[in-house]
């Protein structure tokens, strides 16, 4: 179990990570995601004692990191796979990992066994892919048993046969009771692995809920309808209760409708329809607009809602 | 946290990367083949002296001539065992397996510094042996007065300027930086300040002026260095354990 409460950080003005509170609970993945730069590695780095809050309080299993004797057998923790010294090889970095925490040496070669790099395990780390890399992070997680895993970002940069095998991991560890949380800024791979699921934007907590009632809550199905008659089937549709709202380029949609009725109430009036097709907004969408207002750089690609429309070179048409 | 298991995971650290191996052996090798050298030559020149020269001619310490480039390889070994927890990344995992930031640190300087000082006092010796071999005729005696405290304090002044870098590059992390400051500290700035009078009475407070004045057995006719052999190893010892703290204080504050 990892606590977080109020959690702060601030670097002079900028607010990194804004009171934060939730709890990570054991026996399921709980994902945890936000956008690129919303404060997901430095929350990471203070549950482990890396960085020093500002405000707030962290604890693993009721105890401060810095108090955990012999930390790796808690918590085991991926944050950056390149945190390697590269002229080592991969049994002596897990070694020295092993001694600090008075893990026994035969663990070593049970988690290089577990994570695949046997055959390369006196292989210096700098000639590792980064798939190995990761798995290598990963082996030094798993190295002293610990009940709570924390993996930051770990299926990036990874072939799909490493992706898979990093979500069946995180799987079968959850379900070994273990506290499972990993970040990420991609809805779809967190809709396939966690349970739980913690979103925050600019630091700050936008949801904290379990996966099943996300998408409950936030996959929107409706129906899209196009029809060259537009004002009758408005018409028809008002008098049938059902409400219909025009999204531009001439297209209709009704939240929640059921194309069937639609349909069958077109039929029955002898209206034309172009589309009458189900639509399911998905969940990347929804992540999208849950954080919309906090993504700190957006791509500038459309004018900012509101803003006034630049038209250069339209003035001197307008005054001439 | 036992400290003996941190100790026992620097151990692991330190003998795992090949930096510890060719820093060490150059320190080694460039000491001991530029004293042999320069005895040698002394030997030859001997007799050209001047009266007050001959009269201060130390046998000892010239052939200790080959440290001054020889420390400098002891400064890479300082500031790469330290700094390279940075430059890789390491540091992270590191502090996450041992939180208590002193206990690291000192673990690691621990370590480091047992090795150094084996080194140190194995090449002080060999290179005395080798050195007094080449004077010939003007060598010095291990059993002469001072000369046992001086080759001992050779091996405590290689050990102190690997320290010393410990330190600095614990406050600096990045390796370019600490070794862009203290090579061309040691082996310039040092050795000016000490040789233009106007200056001559600060530099002799820098630390390895003071600390290398350990290996003199012979003291210069007019000199009026207002320590002795321990007191200067004394100044040097304080220069590290300053830049230690500063390295510890900056560490315990920091963010990783």
């Amino acid at each position: 179990m990892i606590e977080l409460d109020g959690l702060t950080k601030r670097y002079g003005e900028k607010v990194a990570v804004n009171n934060l509170t939730f709890a990570v609970r054991p026996g399921i993945v709980t994902g945890f995601l936000g956008p690129n730069g919303a404060g997901k590695s430095t929350t990471m780095r203070m549950i482990l004692g890396l960085d020093r809050p500002t405000a707030g309080d962290v604890r693993i299993d009721g105890t401060h990191y810095d108090g955990l004797r012999d930390p790796l057998t808690y918590i085991g923790a991926l944050l950056d796979a390149k945190a390697v010294h590269g002229g080592r090889n991969a049994f002596n970095h897990l070694l020295c990992l092993a001694q600090s925490n008075g893990i026994p040496r035969a663990r070593v070669d049970e988690v290089l066994d577990t994570v695949g790099l046997t055959s390369v395990a006196r292989k210096k780390a700098k000639g590792f892919s980064l798939g190995m890399g990761q798995r290598l992070g990963i082996a030094g997680a798993l190295l002293g048993d610990p009940r709570i895993l924390m993996f930051d970002e770990p299926v990036n940069g990874l072939d799909p046969e490493g992706i898979h095998w990093i979500r069946n991991l995180m799987k079968s560890l959850a379900a070994q009771g273990r506290t499972v949380f990993v970040s990420s800024h991609l809805m779809s791979e967190m809709a396939l692995t966690a349970d739980h699921l913690v979103v925050i934007g600019q630091g700050r907590l936008l949801a904290d809920t379990s996966m099943a009632d996300f998408i409950q809550q936030n996959s929107r199905s409706y129906v899209r309808i196009r029809t060259p008659q537009r004002e009758r089937l408005l018409d028809v549709l008002r008098g049938a209760g059902v409400v219909a709202v025009e999204t531009g380029g001439g297209t209709l949609e009704v939240d929640g409708g059921k194309p069937e009725h639609i349909g069958e109430l077109a039929a029955r009036h002898q209206i034309v329809l172009h589309e009458l097709s189900p639509q399911q907004a998905s969940l990347e969408e929804a992540f999208m607009r849950l954080t919309a207002e906090s993504v700190e750089y957006h791509a500038h690609d459309t004018a900012p809602p509101g803003a006034p429309v630049q038209d250069w070179g339209g003035d001197w048409k307008r005054e001439g | 946290m036992a400290a003996t298991q941190v100790v026992r995971s620097e151990w692991t650290k330190i003998r795992s990367v090949a930096s510890t191996v060719w820093t060490l052996s150059l320190a080694v090798v460039v000491t001991i083949a530029l004293g042999v050298l320069i005895s040698l030559l002394s030997k030859h020149e001997f007799d050209n002296l001047g009266a007050e020269d001959k009269l201060s001619f130390d046998p000892t310490f010239i052939s200790f001539a080959g440290m001054t480039l020889g420390q400098l390889a002891m400064i890479v070994f300082g500031v790469l065992v330290v700094s390279n927890e940075y430059s890789t990344g390491m540091i992270r995992t590191s502090l996450a397996a041992v939180p208590q930031r002193g206990t690291f640190l000192f673990s690691k300087i621990a370590v480091a510094t047992g090795l150094a000082f084996v080194v140190g006092l194995a090449t002080s010796f060999v290179t005395f042996f080798l050195g007094q071999a080449m004077l010939g005729e003007h060598r010095a005696e291990l059993g002469d007065p001072g000369v046992l405290r001086a080759v001992f304090g050779g091996g405590l002044y290689m050990t102190l300027i690997a320290v010393f870098s410990m330190g600095v590059a614990a406050m600096l992390r990045s390796p370019m930086l600490s070794l862009g400051i203290l090579m061309p500290f040691f082996f310039l700035i040092s050795n000016i300040l000490g040789n233009v009078g106007a200056t001559e009475k600060i530099g002799r407070y820098l630390p390895d002026q003071a600390g290398s004045k350990i290996m003199q057995v012979v003291t210069p006719v007019d000199d009026d260095t207002p320590y002795g052999p321990w007191g200067g190893l004394g100044i040097m010892a304080l220069w590290t354990v300053a830049a230690l703290a500063g390295g510890y204080l900056l560490l315990k504050k920091r963010d990783a």
